[in-house]
């Protein structure tokens, strides 16, 4: 399974999936990368949905969905824990 | 119930991490900056819209005042979305934190009082004491003056979360009390849901209307003060 390039400086879509772990603990979780990742990651959606000269309300509702979702998703996943009192 | 309600305006962290500063920083993904001289229709729609409000809101300044237009742009622009996005179903509006209105207020009343002390000393401190006032009243009033300037940023800080903490928490009840009433008594449900709904429609409103009170009271401040 070594591949002969290192893992931890592979792209994602580089990543074979039984990698990942290792992928995802190996890069460093610095503020500034996680804000980077997240910016770089935006910008191919903002130029695809937003950015056309006849832009509709779908793009920025597909954000605020997302975000909706976001908000749910971790709030469920805190009371899913095993706890004595919730 | 009780613990229920309350539960929305925790800070948000997950597994220890504070989410909250992602969410801070959500809005300004909506707000993309103008690369072009004619932009995408979300970029000109948010032009057109901080042309129309800073044309109104700094039409009382003088030159020295007007320096201010980029905070007081900025400030509206984000108290009013963060309000707006408030309003989604499951999200944390941070506007509802006493400590980051008190974060905003205190430094921005605090900017245009000391402006205010630097460049125009005499005037700023005959503020505390107002035209026409008998002899005997003198040590009352200015007394009564130095309170009302301390009284302002923590009136500004506290107006604005009180605001968006009672609308939150007003649409939480009837929404619950909406539930609660369907399996009881179909036509009071419909009744309460109208209500819900006449209440959405005013939060929308107050979202806007607290961000611009706000830079209101903020911009006459500084007025007063330059």
């Amino acid at each position: 399974m070594a591949s002969p390039v290192p893992v931890k400086e592979k792209k994602l879509m580089d990543v074979k999936l039984g990698e990942l772990p290792g992928w995802i603990l190996m890069r460093g979780f610095t503020h500034r990368g996680i804000a980077g990742t997240f910016q770089r990651g935006y910008y191919p959606y903002y130029n695809k949905y937003v950015n056309v000269k006849k832009g509709s309300l779908a793009g920025i509702s597909m954000v605020l969905a997302a975000y909706v979702l976001f908000n749910w998703c971790y709030k469920e996943l805190k009371q899913e824990r095993l706890r004595k009192y919730h | 119930m009780n613990e229920n309600l309350f539960t929305s305006f925790t800070t948000p962290t997950m597994m220890g991490l504070p989410v909250v500063v992602l969410i801070i920083m959500f809005p300004s993904i909506l707000f993309p900056s103008p690369n072009r001289l004619i932009n995408n229709r979300l970029v000109s729609l948010q032009q057109w819209l901080v042309q129309l409000t800073s044309k109104q809101m700094l039409a009382i300044h003088n030159h020295k005042g007007q320096t201010w237009a980029l905070m007081l742009m900025s400030l509206i622009l984000f108290i009013g979305s963060t309000n707006l996005l408030g309003l989604l179903p499951h999200s944390f509006t941070p506007t509802t934190q006493l400590s980051m209105n008190l974060g905003m207020a205190i430094p921005l009343w605090a900017g245009t009082v000391v402006t205010g002390f630097r460049h125009k000393t005499k005037a700023s401190l005959a503020h505390f004491l107002p035209q026409g006032t008998p002899i005997p009243l003198i040590p009352m009033l200015v007394i009564i003056e130095t309170i009302s300037l301390f009284i302002q940023p923590v009136a500004l800080a506290v107006r604005l979360t009180a605001n968006i903490t009672a609308g939150h928490l007003l649409m939480h009840l009837i929404g619950g009390a909406t539930l609660a009433l369907t399996n009881i008594n179909a036509s009071v449900a419909l009744i309460t849901f109208i209500i819900l709904i006449l209440l959405t429609v005013l939060e929308f409103a107050v979202a806007l209307i607290q961000a611009y009170v706000f830079t209101l009271l903020v911009s006459l401040y500084l007025h007063d003060n330059t």
